[in-house]
Order: C-alpha cells, then sequence, then structure tokens
C-alpha cells in the first residue's frame, strides 16, 4: 500500500495566469532590470516561487520612479494601484510595503514591494496616485511606518489619542483604551 | 469706523453672504442619512459646500488582526461581516483566496452554486443601493419594491445556509451544506419575478423629471479621477471605465456564462444609477444560465485536508472524531505563499492579500475593499454643492461600513 502524507506540499495552481501573462512578465522584468539596474533587487517569479503574480523588491529610494514609470510606460501601463499595505515580518528589515498593481488596459497583475528596517520612513506614492493618502495613512496608523512628504498623516481607523500600532507583530492581542471623551472636529483640516 | 473694514464690505462678494463666518457642521456619525457609522466634517458658506473631510472607524472589529489569530476555518464568519449587504459575495472570495494558497480545485457544482449565490448578493447589493439613493432623495415607495425582491431573495438564501444576512455558507473546498432539492427551479422563479419588479422601477423612477433634475449632473467624478483614486465597479464604469474583473479576469465559470457589461460616460449619480439597474438586469441573466447548469454530483473536494469529516464517521469512529478535533481546533496548514485574491463585489473590486507561512493561521490577512476607496473622493465629488446633495451623492456611492471599517 502506498502511503501518502496528506501535509506534503501541493503545488499552488493559481488559476491560468502563469501560462498567459508569464512571457509578458519575463519581459517586463528585464526591462526593469535594464533601465533600473541595481534598484530592482529580486525578482520572484511564479511558479518557482508560491505566488500567483511576480514580486518585485525594489530599493526604498527609487520606489517612486519605478511606480511612475510602471504607471506610464506602453509596456507596462500599471495604472491602477489595487491594493497598498505592509507586512510586519518580526526580523529586521522589518516592514514590507506591498504595491499591487494593476493594468486596466493589459489587464494583468503584479506586485512590488519595498523593505523598510524599523526606524525608516518610506516616501508617500500620492504623486502617482493621490489615492493613495489613505492607504498610507492606514499603514501608519497599524504598523507606525511613516511616509515623508504625506501632507495628511494622521491615525485613520483608530481614534487620534490612541497609543501604539495594533497590527504589529509584538502588540497585545487583549488590551483595551477606552476614550470617554468625543474626538472633536478639526477646523484646520478644512482649510484651503 | 476703521477704514478696513469698510473697504471689506464694498469689496464683498455678492453670493458671499456668510463671509467671516463659515459654519462648521458636523453630519453623522449617528446621522440616518449616512448609512452606518461615519461622519462628514463640512465646512459652509451658506448652504454650499465648501470644504469636507470624511471619518470612519466607528464599527472597526480589528478583522486584519484576527485573521492573523484565527484559524482559516474560523474566519470564515468574519468575512460576512464585512460587506453584510452582500455577504455571499465574501465568502465566496474568502475561499478563493485560500484555495488558490492550497492549490485545491472544487467540484462543479459548487462552483455554479457559488455563482448563483455571488449574482443574487449582487442583486440585492444593487437593489438596496438605488433603493436607499431614492429614498434619501425622497422616493419612498421606489425602495419598497426593491425591498420586496430582496426579502424574497433572502428566503431562498435561508433555504441554503439557514440565516439571511450573515451566512458563512461557503467553506475551504466546499461548501456548508448542499441545496435543498428543487432550489434552481425557485431561482429561476425569483428571476422572473424580479425581472418584472426591475422593468416596474424602471418606468416608475428612471424618467421621473424630479429624480433627474436631483440627480443628472450632480456629484461627478471624471475617469481620470476614477482610476487616481482607485474606484472599481460600478462606481468606475459610472464614469466610463470600462473595466469588470468578471469578464476581464475571470474566475469560477465566469467565461462560459453571457452577459453585457454595462457603462455610461458622465460619471453623475444618474449615471451610476443607470448602470447598476443594468447590472441588476445582467445578473439575473447569469442566474438563470447557472441554475440551469446546476447538475448533481458532489459539493466538496476530495481533498483530506480541508474536507470537514462526516459526521457518521465522527460519532462512530476514533479516528473520525480525533479527525475532527483537530480540524476545528488547531486548524489545517496551508502552505507557504502569498496571493491576491480579487472579485468583482457588488461595489467594486474586493480582494483578499493572504500571506501563509506554512502554519495553521495568515501571517497577514489584508482586506480590499471597495468602499474605502470611494469614500475617500468624497470630499472631491461634493465640493460646491449643497448638503442635500452631498446626501444624493453619498448614496449613490454605497459606501458600506462593515467593508471600510473593517
Amino acid at each position: 500500500m502506498e502511503i501518502t502524507d496528506i501535509r506534503n506540499y501541493v503545488p499552488t495552481t493559481f488559476g491560468d495566469w502563469v501560462p498567459k501573462f508569464g512571457e509578458l512578465w519575463k519581459a517586463q522584468i528585464s526591462t526593469l532590470r535594464h533601465r533600473f539596474g541595481d534598484d530592482i533587487l529580486e525578482a520572484r517569479m511564479p511558479p518557482e516561487y508560491p505566488t500567483d503574480v511576480p514580486i518585485i523588491y525594489v530599493k526604498k529610494e527609487s520606489i517612486l520612479n519605478v511606480l511612475s514609470f510602471m504607471k506610464t510606460d506602453s509596456a507596462f501601463e500599471y495604472n491602477f494601484l489595487s491594493d497598498l499595505t505592509a507586512t510586519d515580518e518580526s526580523v529586521e528589515p522589518r516592514f514590507e510595503l506591498v504595491y499591487n498593481l494593476f493594468s486596466t488596459t493589459k489587464l494583468v497583475r503584479i506586485r512590488l514591494k519595498v523593505r523598510l528596517r524599523d526606524d525608516e520612513e518610506a516616501a508617500t506614492a500620492m504623486a502617482v496616485w493621490p489615492g493613495a493618502n489613505w492607504a498610507e495613512r492606514e499603514i501608519f496608523d497599524m504598523f507606525g511606518i511613516k511616509f515623508a512628504g504625506h501632507p495628511d498623516l494622521r491615525r485613520i481607523l483608530m481614534d487620534i489619542r490612541y497609543v501604539g500600532h495594533p497590527l504589529r507583530k509584538d502588540f497585545p492581542l487583549k488590551a483595551y483604551q477606552i476614550f470617554t471623551e468625543p474626538e472633536l472636529a478639526d477646523p484646520a483640516l478644512l482649510d484651503g | 469706523m476703521s477704514d478696513t473694514k469698510y473697504k471689506s464690505v464694498l469689496n464683498r462678494d455678492p453670493d458671499d453672504l456668510w463671509e467671516d463666518s463659515r459654519a462648521i457642521v458636523n453630519i453623522g456619525p449617528i446621522h440616518p442619512a449616512m448609512h452606518g457609522a461615519f461622519r462628514l466634517v463640512a465646512k459652509l458658506n451658506g448652504e454650499t459646500i465648501e470644504n469636507s473631510y470624511g471619518e470612519f472607524g466607528y464599527t472597526h472589529r480589528a478583522k486584519e488582526k484576527m485573521g492573523e489569530n484565527r484559524t482559516y476555518h474560523q474566519y470564515i464568519v468574519y468575512t460576512d461581516r464585512m460587506n453584510y449587504v452582500s455577504a455571499m459575495i465574501n465568502n465566496t472570495v474568502y475561499a478563493m483566496a485560500v484555495e488558490r494558497l492550497m492549490g485545491i480545485e472544487v467540484p462543479e457544482r459548487t462552483i455554479w452554486i457559488r455563482m448563483v449565490c455571488s449574482e443574487m448578493a449582487r442583486v440585492i447589493d444593487h437593489l438596496v443601493c438605488v433603493g436607499i439613493n431614492a429614498v434619501d432623495i425622497g422616493a419612498f415607495s421606489y425602495f419598497l419594491y426593491g425591498f420586496h425582491e430582496r426579502e424574497e431573495a433572502y428566503t431562498l438564501i435561508e433555504r441554503l445556509c439557514g440565516s439571511r444576512l450573515t451566512t458563512s455558507f461557503t467553506r475551504i473546498g466546499g461548501l456548508m451544506a448542499d441545496a435543498p432539492e428543487g432550489w434552481e427551479k425557485d431561482v429561476k422563479a425569483w428571476v422572473k419575478r424580479t425581472r418584472k419588479t426591475i422593468d416596474e422601477m424602471d418606468r416608475l423612477l428612471t424618467m421621473n423629471r424630479i429624480w433627474q433634475k436631483r440627480t443628472i449632473g450632480v456629484g461627478v467624478i471624471t475617469k481620470e479621477q476614477c482610476i487616481e483614486y482607485g474606484f472599481s465597479g460600478p462606481n468606475a464604469r459610472g464614469s466610463g471605465l470600462d473595466v469588470d474583473l468578471r469578464r476581464d479576469q475571470p474566475c469560477m465559470f465566469y467565461k462560459d456564462v453571457e452577459f453585457d457589461v454595462p457603462y455610461a460616460k458622465e460619471g453623475d449619480i444618474f449615471s451610476r444609477y443607470l448602470v447598476r439597474i443594468e447590472e441588476i438586469r445582467q445578473s439575473l441573466n447569469i442566474i438563470t444560465q447557472c441554475a440551469d447548469r446546476i447538475k448533481p454530483g458532489p459539493i466538496w473536494c476530495e481533498d483530506k485536508r480541508v474536507r470537514i469529516p462526516d459526521k457518521d464517521v465522527v460519532y462512530n469512529t476514533m479516528e473520525g472524531m480525533i479527525h475532527h478535533f483537530k480540524f476545528f481546533m488547531t486548524g489545517f496548514e496551508v502552505p507557504a505563499g502569498e496571493t491576491y485574491t480579487q472579485f468583482e463585489a457588488a461595489n467594486g473590486e474586493f480582494g483578499f492579500y493572504i500571506v501563509s507561512k506554512g502554519s495553521s493561521k495568515a501571517h497577514r490577512m489584508r482586506v480590499r475593499g471597495p468602499s474605502f476607496w470611494h469614500f475617500q473622493a468624497l470630499p472631491l465629488m461634493v465640493r460646491g454643492l449643497k448638503v442635500a446633495d452631498m446626501v444624493a451623492t453619498f448614496g449613490s456611492i454605497n459606501v458600506i461600513a462593515g467593508e471600510i471599517d473593517r
């Protein structure tokens, strides 16, 4: 009788994206490497790495150049910022910013990542997508990552008086901070 | 009297009634027009909104943190409470995301049932959106037409899973229960009735002069702004951004069904309304096609990692009992990897970004709710409008508190 371990790794089948877009992704990554050189740190391609779309690690300093290039260049056209979030890896470099991009013309997705140390500031993507405003505020709220050049970096989900950043891995799961006084409207935010 | 003050009176803009005395009005968080717990602080010049900013987070329930501290099976119930108007879609997207990470193929019957449920949820969501939007503007009876069909749809969903609003119907690799016999027929009968109701609603409101005056040219967002601000779904299609993930990045069996993707170009409340009404019709078409193809068969995949053991095995064998407890207490392990799984939910692109490190709990569970991005652009859309138009605009982008606060 053949014994099979049900926990054995099953290769993930991420739909039909790899046969469909694999060549396009490879061409795009080689273009990026050619243009940005050492600023592209690493590219993880499916299916060698278990991910649904390629992950491109970019140097922190050049992420804005890469994003605006990928948004406008005719070979890329990743004009839609699907999602902007972060992960806490618990070891240095501690944080990873994750940009999930989508092309509304080529209908293909890709993922960019930036590694950040605990004390490092990231650059705001608001110059490329104004809509990144609230996503970056949420990252600041949840992870405590600061964005240099962000015009309005306040907490967004938690109360403005809240202490700590809840989605950090070292944040206690059961802790309470109760505010009895309401948060007042801020007239300074209504100028301009 | 000083000269400068006298001058300032002379130079006064005749339309500017409230110079130096702008009113700051706090709309919400507990206000019937804000559809949930939202707050909009507006600076008014007379009744015109000069500037505003939105706030939310009053129903924040730490769902992303929960995703890192609950097993994949336990997290299913949390997905209901995201967009609570169309909970079936959230369940389906979550199940798809985890199945993708594990490389699981679910049986055909399950996929067809999931598609019927998703489209029913979409119809419910759009009926609520256009209905409540009309109530905000003053057309109350219109809302009741839609709500009747909505209740009927909830009754059909109740027959599947026993609850109406928070369904928790999908499981990783299958469904909570099989559809009862004859359910497809009842769904098709409901589709027939709803088609008639939609035509009736269309006749009642679309050409109404008051409705048109309140909605045409109000709350405009352009196609370029839609891309800049991450708009998706019917709100983006109302501005001419012709993207529908069901057609453009098909998952499940959306390749095999025929439907049109409506879009309008003006980007005002009226075009968003028209897009939603037409989408209800297209969803009803999809439901009929799917209901025809539901064939008898298994609803669970064969993968033993995720399959919940059958009750007679659990009660009658020791191994089954152990398997049952292991499944529900420690959960199953998901191989390391990451996915951003997206689906065209009723409001737009709804996605789960899951990072797994090989344990039974996710390393990162990120939820991309479309309303988060839509609400962000509201101050842009209402600048220069009256307060009453703000209420109409807010209703037309259908911001759902559960999905934005998470």
